[in-house]
């Protein structure tokens, strides 16, 4: 039988395939969903990642709306909600049309870090997947972002 | 339109309006009257020609203005945030105008205030107005927008201006020749967008084989301080400059346009020639910032 490092969750929220390491990024950007019991696993084994980390939040459903907003900090998360111990419902992270207060913009002179300002960015259809800043208008692809 | 914030997503019938505008207010056909109008001039940065531009533009209009230049001395200075000290200036005007060495402080403003804002440069961002009036010279040159050859020298890496227009001309099919030492060359980013919106451009770094075919020759100056090594840039610099010898071919609607100051890059032999039209650009700023003055007082009154 398969020995699990975390309990399982009778009802709840599993966020998974996390990339190792970003794990507390994600509740960072989540933290206001997570007044309930929350478990997080860091750099447990995966077949698809090598290593990754997943949270466990117990009594709670989270939207995909809401995980959508970790999208640029962890592009191959898996958003699993759990009822009565079973898989209710499983869907993968999508990147927005806009995202708000997720990240910082990664130009330096952008206003967004120097006045407290909500940063938004929207995803432009190009090539690759890029975000422009709605404040400097910079486009940055994934990667840029320093997460 | 509210505000003036970005070339981006303006759009055909916006600029059209605005060129319109700018006719019927230097041929005396509009008379727009902004007494009792106040701007408020906030210049972060020192901008002396675009300052005076718009402040020559809102007293032609019979308007007031009152102007900030610099940040020494003032509430900034001792730490008030940028949000409060223009929320002060939208009780004492009724519309700003503002230049930011900070990369979306415009948009930013806008969002704080209750009355237009016009940028008038945001870092290395936008500078609509500039591109306003240069679309307005090359309009007026042309008698359209549609379909030139404009080749863009010069910067291209660091000139704000010309990325504005690149994008500003792009909704009327041009043929872009972007010229500049490897150096200076238009950034990737920029090229990718331009890709994306299917404008067509030819990248090259001299001017010979393309200056007799061309409607527009726009010229930007080659700054100094953009280099680290000074032997590079004295290297450059005398590659780029403009002679009657260069133009004894050039078409006869062919205009030269700059966005000012000019160092060395066109010479001043240059200046007595019919297609020497940088001089004349400067004034259209002038009708172009009126236009868009009135435009936006006129959709906030």
């Amino acid at each position: 039988m398969k020995q699990l490092k975390v309990d399982a969750i009778k009802n709840g929220t599993v966020i998974d395939h996390i990339p190792a390491g970003k794990a507390l990024k994600v509740y960072e950007i989540l933290s206001s969903h997570f007044k309930k019991v929350t478990t997080i696993g860091m750099n447990l084994s995966s077949k698809a990642l090598g290593r990754k980390d997943l949270i466990k939040i117990e009594g709670k459903e989270i939207s995909t709306r809401a995980v959508n907003r970790i999208s640029i900090v962890a592009p191959s998360a898996t958003l699993t909600i759990i009822r009565d111990f079973e898989v209710f419902k499983k869907t993968e992270v999508h990147i927005p049309t806009s995202i708000r207060n997720a990240v910082s913009c990664p130009n330096i002179k952008c206003i967004t870090n120097f006045e407290e300002i909500e940063t938004k960015f929207t995803r432009v259809k190009s090539k690759d997947v890029s975000l422009r800043c709605d404040y400097c208008e910079r486009l940055f692809t994934l990667n840029e972002f320093e997460v | 339109m509210e505000n003036l914030i970005s070339m981006r997503n303006l759009g055909v019938d916006k600029i059209n309006s605005l060129i319109e505008l700018a006719e019927n207010i230097e041929s005396g056909k509009v008379k727009s009257d902004m007494t009792g109008k106040v701007m408020g001039a906030l210049f972060f940065e020192p901008s002396t020609r675009t300052q005076l531009s718009f402040e020559t533009a809102m007293k032609r209009l019979g308007g007031e203005v009152i102007t900030m230049s610099g940040t020494k001395g003032s509430s900034l200075e001792k730490g008030e945030t940028l949000s409060d000290t223009v929320k002060i200036i939208n009780q004492y005007s009724d519309i700003i105008v503002m230049r930011h060495p900070l990369e979306g402080s415009a948009k930013y403003v806008s969002e704080c205030v209750d009355i237009p804002v016009v940028n008038a440069g945001d870092g290395a961002n936008q500078h609509p107005t500039q591109s306003m009036l240069d679309l307005y010279s090359i309009h007026k040159t042309q008698k359209s927008l549609d379909n030139l050859k404009v080749c863009l020298l010069g910067d291209l890496r660091y000139g704000r201006t010309v990325h504005s227009l690149s994008f500003a001309l792009g909704a009327f099919n041009p043929e872009f020749y972007f010229v500049s030492p490897e150096i200076l060359n238009m950034p990737s980013y920029i090229l990718d967008e331009l890709d994306d919106l299917g404008i067509k451009y030819t990248q090259t770094d001299s001017l010979d084989n393309i200056v007799d075919d061309l409607d527009i020759l726009y010229v930007t100056r080659i700054q100094k301080e953009r280099f680290t090594d000074p032997e590079d840039y004295e290297k450059v610099k005398s590659s780029y400059v403009i002679t009657p010898e260069i133009l004894s071919n050039v078409k006869d609607n062919f205009k030269i346009l700059h966005p000012l100051p000019r160092v060395d890059e066109i010479s001043v032999e240059v200046d007595k020639l019919k297609c020497a039209y940088y001089f004349q650009q400067a004034k259209n700023g002038v009708y172009m910032r009126q236009a868009i003055i009135t435009k936006l007082m006129e959709n906030n009154a």
